[in-house]
């Protein structure tokens, strides 16, 4: 059926007359995302929003009452010797460290992504999709098996510590694994991908004449990158950024294998409430904190994007 | 991985002989702890009564309890902890047993027979039990073992080189049994000291992570809190390392299988409870998983190292300062994450 209405429809894209039907048949065509949408995520996130005003039960689980001491525990704690209420200082640096393990992962991965899809993307067209398809491979791999490989290669006894040793440039195995070191180069190998992808596909529409112009007129190669290249690509950029900041900020294997567990990361701290801490209106409301502080990441985003769009068509 | 390509081969034998299983004897689907049921044992109970049997691992009893309070899981047999099976119990979650239609429940060993968390087993039988101690690498350090000290006071040739199994509960009854509590107490006071105490000594933990097995025969870690089984098959590697029983007071846990409600294949389930509880069968898990079992007799089917193990076969001197471990009531639980987050802030 759909093949038969396409084909009348992908003729006639070019004729305003077509252009009602064809968004009216474009909403049919996104309806079936929609409801997958609807159902397996606004759904599930509305339950998340109740629980979070209900009191936890004894033994996990919530009692349908209404309370409001799980957001009260997000901000606030109580001092469990003499009762005076603080602000949650320790979920604060809990988050605090979230966010900047997030940035600092789009930083370095930006950082290592922009010469990748660089040499891509200036490749001759027929190898592009030979280096496109390597790029992916560490998506075959499933993410616990991919840490604990990265576990094996820096652990004291592991590949690059022996390497050292033998070649005598160390004499005791450096410290990597469970440390801060070992968490960015977890979070930097996972999510590299994720940035080089959308990067190669701003710069493959890169027009490189522009490029010769700038250096045409005497720009220095500094120059030519700062103002040319850079902000033609920055799409790509801002694209990357929300790929990787996203999931950075809730990422729970890569701290907890690489990291050793040693201080808790938000994901890791709404677990605690679910499991062992037994308080799931707690990890329902500091769930939707992160996702509050997500969604506030995104509109800045937005906004930043949004801005030289204008001007361009204003 | 021996349970995975089991359990795969199973899946597609399943699969493609669906019709044949269903005429041999049936399904049984078994949710248990990850790397804690012999495959050999599957595959004799398997042979001898034509049921195809699928495993299933869970990492923690929280998961396994939310998963099957969720419903819809398919499973017949699950296996929790002590301090978790009056949980399951109240929640209607598990069948009553009846010694008639698993005879070797007669076979559970005396200790085991009438339990707290189960008077007189009318719920569950004996999987597994076995210690939460510390470890201790003896070539680094080569003092006095069996104390908490050896994570909560740590000697200088220990520092940096201790890591703590991420178990709340029992990390924190440890050192409130340390400074001299009882497990799950409110004493403020107590708390108060058990706080300190952690905050202190967690400068000198390097991680607080759960399988660290090579970690500790490679010497990457020198010493820390940990289950007699896994030290066990950790000093099998490195005859360094030995097991310590804190003299303040350390916990003693049984896992214990149960038939869950609403399972699909209870008069399997039932055969398999039966099988289990036969010495010559427990001793399989007991040599697979590395703890002992609580099954009457199966020693004599037991590897000997196992007969003779440090870490199995508690000494009469660290029996005393063992506990039970009980699932604390919410307040304490509520007090004791508000502690937890703040030593991992």
């Amino acid at each position: 059926m759909s093949a038969v209405e396409l084909a009348p429809h992908g003729a006639d894209t070019d004729k305003p007359k077509a252009a009602r039907g064809d968004i009216a048949w474009r909403w049919w065509l996104v309806t079936p995302a929609l409801i997958v949408l609807l159902l397996a995520a606004s759904g599930p996130l509305l339950i998340v929003l109740v629980y979070s005003f209900l009191e936890p039960g004894s033994f996990g689980g919530v009692v349908w009452n209404f309370s409001t001491e799980g957001w009260f525990q997000v901000f606030f704690t109580r001092d469990i010797f003499d009762e005076t209420v603080a602000p949650a200082t320790a979920h604060l640096d809990i988050f605090w460290r979230s966010i900047k393990l997030a940035l600092y992962t789009t930083l370095i991965t930006a950082i290592l992504g922009f010469p990748t899809a660089w040499f891509i993307a200036t490749r001759a067209p027929d190898v592009r999709p030979i280096w496109l398809f390597l790029v992916t491979i560490p998506f075959w791999t499933n993410l616990v098996i991919r840490t604990f490989a990265i576990q094996e290669v820096i652990r004291n006894e592991g590949l690059v510590n022996n390497i050292l040793m033998t070649l005598g440039i160390t004499s005791a195995p450096i410290q990597m694994l469970f440390t801060d070191f070992a968490i960015l180069l977890g979070m930097a190998y996972v999510f590299l991908p994720l940035m080089v992808l959308p990067l190669y596909a701003s710069m493959e529409k890169l027009d490189f004449k522009l490029l010769e112009a700038g250096y045409d007129l005497y720009a220095t190669r500094l120059k030519v990158l700062w103002h040319i290249v850079l902000p033609l690509v920055k799409p790509g950029f801002i694209a990357g950024s929300i790929l990787v900041f996203i999931p950075a900020i809730g990422a729970y294997v890569t701290p907890r294998i690489l990291g050793g567990g040693r201080n808790l990361m938000l994901g890791n701290l709404i677990e605690l409430q679910f499991g062992q801490g037994r308080n799931w209106p707690l990890g329902s409301a500091l769930a939707l904190t992160l996702l509050v502080i997500v969604v506030i990441a995104l509109l800045f985003y937005i906004r930043s994007t949004a801005q030289p769009e204008g001007r361009r068509h204003g | 991985m021996r349970t995975t390509r089991l359990m795969l081969a199973a899946g597609a034998l399943a699969a493609s002989t669906a019709m044949a299983a269903a005429q041999d004897g049936g399904q049984l689907n078994i949710y248990n702890w990850g790397n804690y049921t012999s495959p050999e044992m599957i595959e004799k109970f398997e042979e001898e009564t034509g049921i195809t049997v699928t495993v299933t691992d869970f990492d923690s009893n929280d998961t396994a309890l939310t998963r099957i309070r969720a419903g819809g899981h398919g499973f017949d047999i699950v296996v929790p902890s002590n301090n978790y099976v009056p949980i399951w119990v109240e929640a209607g979650l598990l069948q009553e047993l009846d010694p008639e239609e698993i005879p070797n429940m007669a076979n559970i060993a005396e200790r085991w027979r009438d339990v707290p968390w189960d008077p007189n087993r009318t719920h569950t039988v004996p999987w597994q039990w076995g210690t939460t101690g510390v470890i201790v690498n003896t070539s680094v350090y080569e003092g006095d073992i069996d104390t908490s000290a050896i994570f909560l006071d740590p000697p200088d040739e220990l520092k940096g080189k201790i890591n703590v199994i991420p178990e709340m509960t029992d990390v924190m009854n440890m050192t409130v049994r340390y400074v001299g509590g009882e497990q799950c107490t409110e004493d403020r006071d107590i708390l108060r000291q058990a706080r300190d105490k952690l905050v202190e000594a967690k400068q000198h933990w390097i991680a607080l992570d759960y399988g660290t097995v090579d970690a500790y025969a490679a010497g990457d870690i020198a010493a820390g809190v940990y289950w007699n089984g896994a030290s066990m098959r950790a000093r099998l590697q490195n005859e360094d390392l030995a097991y310590g029983y804190p003299k303040e007071g350390y916990p003693i846990w049984m896992d214990s299988a149960a038939i869950l409600t609403d399972a699909q294949n209870t008069e399997n389930a039932k055969k398999f409870l039966n099988f289990v509880l036969e010495p010559e069968n427990a001793a399989m898990i007991s040599e697979f998983a590395r703890y002992a079992n609580g099954v009457e007799g199966s020693d004599e089917f037991m590897p000997e190292d196992m007969t003779t193990a440090p870490e199995i076969v508690v000494a009469p001197e660290h029996e005393e300062a063992a506990y039970f471990s009980v699932t604390c009531p919410a307040e304490t639980q509520q007090l004791y994450t508000q502690i937890w987050t703040e030593l991992l802030r």
